[in-house]
């Protein structure tokens, strides 16, 4: 568990530190992953304490949104004046993304099936 | 004042009462939730709205229940690092189906940054609002950092990023059955790009190949929106 941690700090320490050296607009921490990713794609596996922790962290990543979610209370009054824009945005840019994605990716595989059944996989 | 009101106003002010009823709420909404089964239930949903009634009724300041809650949110940024092993575990099936992926991603990231900026500014969202919207679609912390970075409000952000995870959670299905897509590879990678991890665990209640490919549509896009919003909003002259 503490190795996992050990980790996973390790790489977002290195993160924020490349973002800021750099001046990179991307969060420290999608840093800090991108980094790991590439590590374990070269070690080739996961140590077996870092799975355990990142397995735990995935796992109550809905209890770490509440800290942060509970900040609507801040905003009650923008959401009260704003709720037209904010609602059209949330509910249909969502249904927008969703279905923008999925067409893309269905018309993509059906062409490349159409093309050769051995790269059809 | 009674004696023993020194005393409670320490506790009251410390961190432990803060951390203890969050954890003690979230607990009661997971069970709720699982209780149900119902999709509205969702226990991120039924925590917030918990939690902020809880103090607007204590007339409690959210920036002091931040403060008491630091070391849940702080957990977001190694969370976020940790997304990796996931990632890394689909890699073969990442392969696979990596044109079809890659290609559906762009377009599912860009849809989601100019829909919402667009749709906000057309019916006259502030520019903090806008700011604030446009990495809605991406995992909370992703999403918080992205806001930080291009002048947007992180804690508005987190709250639109939650909405819009439950908003794919509950319509996410009804979409796709409309537009009668069946691969579930499709179906998981398409609620995974638009509403992240809210939306991931709901994929991963339809069937076990649904859910891996929106784990894998949720990890792409918070890296790829991290990239497209600073330069979309760039473009669109949004930056304060």
């Amino acid at each position: 568990m503490i190795s996992g941690l050990a980790i996973l700090l390790l790489f977002q320490l290195a993160g924020e530190l490349i973002v800021t050296a750099t001046g990179l607009p991307i969060p420290g921490p999608v840093v800090g992953m991108l980094l790991l990713f590439i590590v374990l794609l070269a070690r080739g596996r996961v140590p077996h304490g870092l799975e355990r922790t990142a397995d735990a962290l995935i796992k109550t990543l809905s209890l770490l949104f509440v800290p942060a979610g509970t900040g609507v209370v801040a905003y009650l009054a923008l959401l009260r004046q704003e709720w037209l824009p904010i609602t059209a945005a949330l509910v249909g840019g969502t249904a927008l993304t969703i279905a923008a994605t999925a067409l893309t990716m269905r018309a993509v595989i059906a062409h490349r099936e159409r093309k050769g059944p051995r790269s059809a996989a | 004042m009674q004696p023993d009101a020194g005393a409670w106003g320490a506790v009251v002010r410390g961190p432990l009462l803060w951390l203890t009823v969050t954890l003690l709420v979230y607990l009661a909404s997971q069970w709720l939730h699982a209780r149900t089964g119902s999709t509205w239930l969702n226990p991120v949903l039924i925590s917030v709205i918990t939690m902020s009634t809880l103090l607007l009724l204590t007339r409690t300041p959210y920036v002091d229940y931040a403060e008491a809650t630091r070391f849940i949110h702080f957990l977001l940024g190694p969370a976020t690092v940790a997304l990796a092993v996931p990632l890394y575990h689909r890699l073969n099936r990442l392969r696979t189906l990596a044109g079809p992926v890659t290609i559906a991603l762009i377009c599912g990231a860009l849809t989601a940054v100019i829909s919402a900026i667009g749709l906000g500014k057309l019916l006259g969202a502030s520019d903090l609002s806008l700011l604030s919207l446009a990495p809605k679609s991406v995992t909370t912390p992703i999403a918080m950092g992205i806001a930080e970075k291009v002048g947007g409000q992180p804690s508005l952000t987190a709250v639109l990023v939650i909405l819009t995870g439950i908003i794919g959670a509950v319509g996410g299905k009804a979409i796709l059955d409309l537009l009668r897509i069946n691969d579930p590879a499709v179906r998981g990678f398409a609620i995974g790009v638009a509403s992240h991890g809210i939306g991931t665990a709901r994929a991963f209640q339809m069937d076990e190949e649904t859910g891996a490919f929106a784990g894998l549509g949720m990890g792409l896009n918070g890296i790829l929106t991290a990239i497209i919003v600073p330069v979309i909003v760039d473009l669109l002259n949004l930056a304060p």
